[in-house]
């Protein structure tokens, strides 16, 4: 309601204290004050950070990833494929870089679950339960750092496709929406990985698990070659396959060409998914927690 | 401290709990736990592995939801108060849950956010708390890179941030070293100077001894002794004197002396002719002085004496008829030295 029920700090004088605990009290499930509660969120934040900073290792994903990623497919596929579609390895980079968008952001997005995970088995959460904040600042804070390292895995990707010659035959503008359509998509898969990331035991298993429902997304979809070479069973499938639309419309946004469905479809997916999951994971983080 | 709504002489028990219930699946961790902790006070809850110790503490800091029963913390009810207890409460579990990756410094500041202090404050109170569990040096370092006692004095420091009124400890000093473990025990013994009221589980006689002010023994769920330390001592029979006649054929004849004595309790004293001693319980220092006149003024020669006082693992087979589980090299040192532990709590 309003942010006054929360008590400022445990060095308020006493009598005004109880009467902030009093009144919390009477509020009984009340929330934690907005500007509380960002706070909270900034704190783990930080928390997040601090332990990427530590632990420099878990941003290689993040870096290498799209270096490896693009150069790979640019030269091992990019003179045949690149043919095939009209062009040579060149334009290949046009088609790639847009795909490998479209992936990153399921690829990071993939590290909440394992996060989370490493949360519930260290004794983090039980302090953290025991202090008087909102449980689902804790997620939050968790996103909020996953759509950062989303956001420079896809930068990087973008500096090494510039070197490599892509070229955007829109605008600036599009290519930032292309950007934020991949990140949108990317924190609605989080809410899966989250999701699994509660309901595993260990890390491994999380990463396992999830590799199994990436591997044949990724490979089924249009980021990495045009589906039309390849058997109708399988295009029916690359045609619902949210990264093929994710793909698809990035493409346009960055190299023109049609836009409107791809990305609807991806919104659509993007909505239905973060639909069906978050108050999932939610209510499996109510529980757990 | 000043985070309990109730003055010191009028309030009732910091820790209030009634018939406790808690189970899962099958098996009742807790069945019908009542317990009273004063303001102030440290209350040693002693129990074996699976006892039902980390059960309750975690039933009264909101981590479970009691199936019965009612524990009100500092006027706060556990199940209907669950906000306000959080801002009341500390938590010290058996696992550091210091988080490894973060320096201390950042641990604590961390802590004090979470707890609504504004930036400057929250940096002066990890700053505070740093210096006073002799943490400044180590401050920048990744936890993960600390000892086992300096992760378990940021754990206890992270719990103090907030200045908690309750504060709870589930056994703190499992898995330290004899020496850590005494460091422990001194910042515990300084909250509790500043008036911080303690719920302490361990497995460990030797630690309820030394921190705590009045005991509950718990198995199986269940509260099954409660009182000050020297009371459950008493429970158990209290000090034995034990007396080697110079001439091992005295040794009856010293019973009989003794024994005829008319001291209170004095008929149990009991003869072991293979070690030729003569064990009589002692209600009362006085009695001591009693016993050894009594031998003098009757002629009767002595060879050696000594007594002894039941150990908290004495207390706990004779209440519980289980050995507790402490390890062998964490155990207390033996109070009589040549006497082994069987013989008095038989």
């Amino acid at each position: 309601m309003s942010t006054a029920t929360f008590s400022p700090s445990p060095s308020t004088a006493p009598p005004s204290h109880s009467k902030h605990a009093e009144k919390d009290g009477a509020a009984g499930r009340n929330r934690i004050g907005l500007r509380a509660n960002l706070r909270h969120i900034g704190a783990f934040t930080r928390r997040n950070v601090m332990q990427i900073k530590q632990d420099p290792e878990s941003m290689l994903d993040v870096v290498l990833m799209p270096v490896v990623f693009t150069l790979l497919f640019v030269f091992v596929f990019g003179g045949s494929v690149g043919q095939s579609l009209g062009g040579d390895s060149d334009s290949y980079v046009n088609y790639v870089v847009p795909g490998l968008m479209a992936m990153l952001g399921m690829n990071v997005a993939m590290a909440v679950g394992s996060g989370v995970n490493d949360d519930f088995r260290t004794g983090s959460m039980d302090r953290f339960r025991t202090m008087p904040i909102a449980r689902s600042s804790v997620l939050i804070a968790k996103i909020v750092v996953e759509l950062g390292r989303m956001l420079i895995a896809i930068t990087i990707l973008l500096g090494v496709g510039f070197a490599l010659g892509l070229e955007i035959k829109t605008s600036v503008l599009a290519l930032l929406a292309s950007v934020g359509l991949s990140a949108a998509f990317g924190s609605s898969l989080m809410w899966i990985f989250i999701l699994l990331g509660l309901t595993m035991r260990t890390t491994q298993a999380v990463q396992g698990m999830a590799m199994m429902v990436l591997m044949p997304l990724q490979f089924g979809s249009s980021i990495f070659a045009p589906p039309s070479s390849m058997p109708g069973w399988l295009q029916a499938f690359t045609d619902y396959n949210p990264l093929s639309n994710l793909a698809d419309a990035a493409r346009g946004l960055i190299s023109g060409g049609p836009v409107a469905h791809a990305a609807g479809m991806t919104l659509a997916w993007a909505g239905a998914i973060t639909l069906i999951t978050a108050p999932l994971a939610v209510a499996k983080f109510r529980r757990s927690t | 401290m000043t985070r309990i709504d109730t003055s010191p002489e009028a309030g009732p028990p910091a820790i209030r709990v009634r018939g406790l219930v808690k189970h899962y699946g099958g098996t009742k961790a807790l069945d019908g736990v009542d317990l009273d902790v004063s303001e102030g006070t440290v209350l040693g809850v002693l129990g074996p592995n699976g006892a039902g110790k980390t059960t309750l503490v975690r039933c009264l800091s909101t981590l479970e939801l009691p199936d019965a029963g009612t524990a009100l913390v500092a006027g706060c009810d556990v199940v209907n108060d669950p906000r306000r207890l959080r801002r009341i409460i500390g938590l010290t579990g058996q696992y550091a849950s210091v988080d490894g990756k973060l320096s201390g410094w950042e641990n604590l500041y961390m802590i004090g956010r979470l707890l609504d202090l504004s930036r400057k404050d929250a940096r002066r109170r990890a700053e505070e708390m740093l210096e006073r569990f002799s943490l400044t040096e180590a401050a920048k370092r990744p936890a993960m890179q600390y000892s086992g006692g300096m992760r378990r004095r940021l754990d206890l420091a992270a719990s103090m941030i907030g200045q908690p009124a309750v504060l709870y400890l589930d056994e703190p000093t499992t898995g330290l070293d004899p020496r850590t473990r005494k460091e422990v025990w001194a910042e515990v013994q300084r909250m509790v100077g500043e008036g911080v009221t303690v719920l302490l589980t361990t497995q460990y006689m030797e630690e309820a001894e030394q921190l705590a002010s009045e005991l509950a023994v718990i198995d199986r769920g269940k509260v099954v002794a409660t009182g000050g330390v020297d009371e459950l001592k008493a429970k158990v029979g209290g000090r034995t004197l034990k007396i080697r006649p110079s001439d091992p054929s005295q040794l009856s004849a010293m019973q009989r002396a003794v024994a005829q004595s008319g001291l209170d309790g004095i008929a149990g004293a009991h003869a072991a002719v293979e070690e030729c001693l003569l064990y009589v319980p002692i209600l009362h220092d006085e009695h001591l002085t009693s016993v050894i006149t009594l031998l003098g003024t009757r002629g009767f020669g002595i060879s050696h004496i000594g007594t002894h006082l039941p150990s908290l693992d004495e207390v706990f087979l004779a209440i519980t008829g289980q050995k507790s589980t402490s390890v062998p090299s964490d155990e207390p040192a033996d109070r009589a030295s040549d006497t082994l532990p069987e013989e008095v709590a038989a």
